[in-house]
């Protein structure tokens, strides 16, 4: 977990990848070179200075198992970036029910963003407040904001 | 009677490997795959693959598959049979085929079994209602057909398979209704478990099935936790209505061809059976025969890719095709598949591959 002081300064990368598994797609990713998988079943380390929460590593990991937060966004708002494998996308602007890890809608989250990535994980952009930004890990699409925007 | 320097059958992860690292080598290879496509198990994972960049981590099955394919069909060295099953293996070194429904006798010089695994399935009372699949015909329906296998289904069993194809199931629109499973814990990545989590499936860990329900399809089906003998609790039976079941219960080798050549068998609960005894090259007991993959001991693709190669480079030096590299290749290989095995996830795996792995075969 990148500390506060770094959670201040803006976007960084957090990893949700607390079991050893044989694994290091992050570690070869990463164009700065933040994120250390000394042997292969250790749990990625990141070197927090180094990492500009650019988010490519995120694209790559196999378990879906890292988020990035800006707490900077604004001052009521953080920015949640998580990798989405499901169709439809969401568009920017829209509304979804933001979950917590255990599925739950902890409250409403806006897109921000879609990028788009060639391997088909694909990172999305959230809006969320500021003391859910631990919280938000996933999103559901409203059917009401889709059908309104047909 | 068609002659080949090696035959290796099953054109899966391990095969591919097999085949493409031995006739790189050099040596004339025949790949004989049983279905109509090439790739196995691999053409059914759109996952994303876990391990290091030489077993293609990072990258979905489906695109590893799409990779060995063209790189074995590009090698001159190869000739590669679809719907090819063998029959036997006989005494003599021949080796009977049924090739698109012709019978055809092959003698190789050396044999590289690379036949996979099935899966197991669970004895309940209706088991046998439409609806009930397989965890690999739930994939074969909807990643190779584009066909959902139901509108709600329930998933049994949380090792990898298990959430790897309920998370595939949630990407093709399908409810999962839970996973069942009987251990007091997931056996599956964690990471794995979280991506289903954090989208509202409950894990019944300490759960197994009861009985499925309905009269000409399934429509319903009745759990019930289990205490720490695995035994079932009265009275903590709960209905779930789903229209699908899925088993992700295990996996057998496919070790019949073994058997009937006389390779020695050994029983290692940890690999998923019955295995043959090898050494560290993948030779059995047999001095023409060799392993890879499931086939070996039921373990992740990863392993069955790297094993596939060992196995290649070795055959290929043994009939006299052994490249400036050869050494150094197999020495990487080993290393590469002893890190793969190194950590906690591997603990049982390990203890399998002590019971069979030998110094020396024969």
């Amino acid at each position: 977990m990148p500390s506060k002081e770094r959670f201040a300064e803006g976007p960084v990368a957090l990893f949700e990848c607390l079991q050893q598994i044989p694994c290091n797609p992050c570690a070869d990713a990463c164009p700065r070179g933040a994120i250390t998988v000394k042997e292969i079943n250790d749990c990625p380390s990141l070197n927090e200075e180094l990492c500009n929460g650019c988010g490519i590593c995120m694209t790559h990991c196999p378990g879906l198992s890292i988020f990035v937060v800006d707490y900077t966004y604004s001052k009521e708002a953080a920015l949640v970036k998580i990798p989405y494998e499901f169709s439809p996308l969401p568009s920017a602007k829209e509304e979804v029910d933001a979950l917590n890890r255990q599925g739950e809608c902890v409250g409403s989250a806006q897109v921000i963003r879609v990028q788009n990535s060639p391997n088909k994980t694909n990172i999305i952009w959230l809006s969320v407040p500021q003391e859910l930004a631990m919280e938000v890990r996933s999103i559901r699409l409203r059917k009401e904001e889709r059908d309104g925007a047909k | 009677m068609i002659t080949t320097e090696i035959l290796v059958v099953g054109a899966g992860p391990a095969g591919l490997m097999a085949a493409i690292h031995a006739a790189e080598a050099g040596a004339k290879v025949l790949l004989v795959e049983r279905a109509d496509r090439l790739g196995g198990q691999l053409i059914k994972q759109t996952h994303k693959f876990f391990g290091s960049k030489a077993e293609f981590a990072g990258e979905r099955g489906i695109d590893i598959a799409n990779k060995l394919i063209s790189s074995s069909q590009e090698c001159s060295n190869i000739t590669l049979w679809k719907n090819a099953a063998v029959l036997g293996i006989y005494p003599d070194g021949v080796v009977t085929i049924s090739h698109e429904g012709a019978f055809c006798t092959v003698k190789p010089k050396k044999i590289i079994i690379a036949t996979g695994a099935s899966e197991k399935t669970m004895a309940f009372p209706n088991n046998d209602l439409p609806g009930i699949y397989g965890a690999g015909a739930v994939q074969t329906l909807m990643n190779v057909h584009g066909v959902i296998p139901g509108k709600r289904l329930l998933m049994v069993g949380a090792g990898n398979i298990g959430v790897i194809v309920a998370y595939q199931l949630l990407q093709a629109g399908v409810e999962v209704a839970g996973i069942v499973e009987a251990a007091p814990q997931v056996g599956g990545y964690q990471v794995h478990a979280a991506k289903l989590k954090r989208h509202g499936v409950p894990i019944y860990t300490s759960h197994s099935v009861k009985s499925a329900h309905g009269d000409s399809y399934l429509e319903g089906v009745t759990i019930c936790k289990l205490d720490e003998n695995w035994q079932p609790i009265e009275g903590s039976d709960q209905y779930i209505p789903v229209d699908g079941l899925c088993l992700a219960v295990g996996l057998s080798p496919l070790t019949e061809l073994l058997w009937q050549a006389g390779c020695k068998m050994k029983y290692a609960g940890e690999l998923g059976g019955y295995v043959p005894l090898r050494d560290a090259n993948m030779r059995t007991t047999h001095e023409n025969i060799y392993v890879a993959g499931d086939v070996s001991g039921v373990e992740e693709a990863s392993a069955a890719m790297v094993e596939g190669k060992i196995a290649g480079l070795y055959v290929a030096s043994a009939l006299g095709y052994t490249s400036n590299t050869f050494l150094k290749d197999l020495q990487e290989a080993k290393f590469q598949l002893s890190a793969l095995r190194s950590g906690p996830a591997s603990v049982k795996i390990c203890n399998g591959l002590s019971k069979v792995v030998l110094e020396e075969v024969g």
